[in-house]
């Protein structure tokens, strides 16, 4: 059983707040994974749950003891980092069995737990070799088997996927979820790809200025972010963002993006957003694939207008269409059947049962 | 079709000169001023050989200097058989040894807790002991014979005109470059493969045996080699501080005991010089290829 808990804990950088005091509960087995932007104290955070940062504040508990000044040795985890960290003199056997000689296991059980998590990473046959006789993704499996011989309470993870091309990286992450669905042990990833924190995770921390902005499965983040940032953060291409206006004509809510352009609010939208008409900065947040083509028939809240469109990308399943609205860039997921063209008019459908309506002031969505 | 198409294309462009004859070109005046360096370096140490192996006579005689008549292994025979010569060796030998291994055991030990143990005042120290690198032997021999002096009066030990106190002397100058040369070679190591360490259950200790002493040991070699060298080398503070025959260490043993009044043994000058050559050459020799050895290669992205 290893839960990890946080409690407003901070780090100090002689004046500079690198993590300003966050609260977090993860249980045991779950895979976390913290995900923000490059100085969002992600890293940071990972490295006093590993022990290799002192905390400033607060208190940090593996397991229901708190080991805020327990050395990282005697905390129970194992850390993968980004650059692999293999002791470059010793070969793979022996980079994975070294933390166990240390701990003075028998031979036979340091033997035994080696070439099982050498099988579980298919790394049977590069138990000779030396870290430089080995590839990228080698080497990344041989970190990882690393942790597992040691069958920690924690797995930390420190960006274990940046160092790889774009396509070993897709296939090691597969293999990162399945060795821990298979030895299920509490695991903490760090990572600036929302991609990866997506598909990994069983619950995803956004981080933003040493602050926690949400926690929650991938698919909360995707579909009910609570902050601009988040909203902003999670999903490909960016989820768009035109000012706008609320107001209340003839009896209906209306989103006033300009003069010529303003949608009906879904109906289920009208009681929770009543209270903010006529407030100034808010904004319309809508993800792309919420604007699309115009199709047949209409469903409820989806609305046609016509747009000029700018620039269009063919992505082979999907083109993406830009456009501009209120001098801002907006993106629009179209068929790439639907006769896009730059520089051309296009009929295009807005689907409001997906929109949020963020107060740009605070940054919170209402 | 194609063809015509690419005959056309090369001959409207402009000819710029090509790679393989910039290349050339660099080749061989990198060849010119190699040669012409070997020559220049090299020019002593043959002039060493060959009048190591000509007579007194044929030396004196002032004919080609780089042309030998009548080979000769007399000089050779002559010092060899002197007992003198083999003390200074000996004396040489045994300092140069603990140098090294006194050096070695401070420096890498210094430089590790420099380059990784992050304490109060770490960075100044590191500079500090670069310093006193900086500081040039003949500005200290001076004040050395006052401290000998002391130690004299208080302990009752002489320090003065015994080879072993070179032993305590020489780490003074090489003590502060090793070290230096260590926290550059520790520096090196990425960061990441201490936290691992330490993750991994390894004490300090353990971190810097098992891992950074096998990871450096290119450096370590380094810092060896040029120790050693020093060691061997040093002139001005055995000059100083030894006077009898027996203490002697090689350098000041060859030009006191060949040197009498005007008379220059030159035969045996060149021929206890070149022996005492031989011992640093023979370990760059065998210690060439590790030191170039890049072992650190794998450790991390590669």
């Amino acid at each position: 059983m290893a839960q990890v808990t946080l409690r407003k804990v901070v780090k100090k950088y002689d004046e500079v707040l690198a993590v300003r005091g966050i609260d977090l509960d993860i249980n045991d087995k779950e895979f976390i994974v913290l995900v923000g932007p490059s100085g969002c104290g992600k890293s940071t955070t990972l490295r006093m749950i590993a022990g290799l940062e002192e905390i400033s504040d607060g208190d940090i508990a593996i397991g229901g003891h708190v080991v805020n000044d327990v050395p990282p040795k005697d905390r129970d985890i194992a850390m993968v980092f980004q650059n692999y960290a293999l002791y470059p003199h010793m070969n793979v056997y022996e980079n994975m069995s070294f933390g166990l000689k240390l701990k003075k296991t028998p031979k036979d059980v340091i033997d035994q737990r080696v070439k099982q998590a050498a099988q579980i990473l298919d790394i049977t046959e590069l138990l000779d070799r030396k870290p430089k006789q080995l590839s990228g993704g080698q080497r990344q499996r041989v970190a990882m088997g690393r942790a597992i011989v040691r069958d920690p309470k924690v797995f930390l993870f420190d960006e274990p996927l940046s160092n790889l091309d774009a396509k070993l990286r897709v296939q090691m992450r597969t293999e990162i979820k399945k060795v821990h669905q298979k030895v299920r042990t509490t695991t903490v990833y760090v990572t600036h790809d929302q991609v990866e924190a997506m598909t990994l995770a069983d619950r995803v921390v956004v981080m933003n200025g040493g602050l926690i902005e949400q926690v929650g499965s991938p698919n909360d983040l995707y579909h009910s972010p609570a902050t601009k940032f988040v909203a902003g953060f999670i999903g490909s291409p960016a989820m768009n963002f035109i000012s706008c206006q609320l107001e209340q004509a003839a009896g209906a809510l209306r989103v006033r993006l300009n003069d010529t352009l303003s949608f009906p609010v879904p109906a289920d939208r009208t009681a929770r957003y009543t209270a903010h008409v006529g407030k100034p900065s808010l904004m319309l947040g809508l993800r792309p694939e919420h604007i699309t083509e115009t199709k047949p028939h209409t469903e409820s809240n989806q609305h046609d207008f016509d747009m000029l469109i700018d620039v269009v990308e063919p992505m082979g399943m999907e083109t993406l269409v830009y456009f501009t609205v209120n001098g801002r860039e907006i993106c629009g997921r179209v068929n790439p059947n639907a006769g896009a063209e730059a520089e051309r008019s296009m009929k295009l459908r807005a689907d409001l049962s997906n929109m949020h309506l963020i107060d740009d002031s605070t940054g919170k969505v209402l | 079709m194609a063809n015509t198409a690419v005959a056309t294309g090369a001959s409207t462009r402009p000819n710029y000169g090509s790679m393989s004859r910039d290349r050339t070109w660099a080749l061989r005046w990198s060849y010119f001023f190699l040669v012409l360096f070997a020559i220049f370096f090299l020019m002593p140490p043959i002039y060493m050989l060959i009048t190591s192996l000509k007579t007194s006579a044929e030396i004196s005689a002032a004919k080609n200097p780089w042309f030998i008549s009548n080979p000769t292994l007399q000089n050779y025979i002559d010092l060899l058989s002197q007992n003198q010569f083999l003390v200074f060796f000996r004396n040489s030998a045994i300092v140069s040894i603990c140098v090294v291994i006194i050096t070695m055991m401070i420096s890498v030990i210094a430089a590790f807790a420099l380059a990784r143990m992050k304490f109060w005042g770490s960075a100044t120290l590191a500079t500090g002991v670069f310093l006193t690198y900086l500081i040039p032997e003949t500005l200290l021999f001076i004040p050395l014979f006052k401290m000998f002096a002391w130690v004299n009066e208080v302990f009752g030990v002489q320090l003065m005109n015994h080879w072993w106190t070179m032993i305590i002397l020489y780490p003074t100058l090489t003590v502060p470059f090793a070290t230096w040369i260590m926290i550059g070679y520790f520096a090196s190591i990425p960061k990441e493969l201490d936290e691992a360490a330490l993750i991994d259950g390894a004490t300090w200790m353990q971190t810097l045996t098992k891992i950074f002493i096998p990871v450096a040991l290119p450096g370590i070699i380094a810092a060896t080699i040029f120790t050693f060298t020093v060691a061997w080398a040093q002139f001005l503070y055995p000059l100083a501080f030894t006077t009898s025959t027996s203490e002697l260490v090689l350098p000041v043993g060859i030009i006191t005991t060949l040197i009498k009044g005007d008379v220059f043994n030159w035969g045996q000058i060149m021929t206890g010089a070149l022996l005492g050559a031989a011992p640093p050459l023979i370990i760059y020799a065998f210690l060439m290829d590790y030191y170039i050895a890049g072992l650190t290669a794998g450790a991390t992205k590669g």
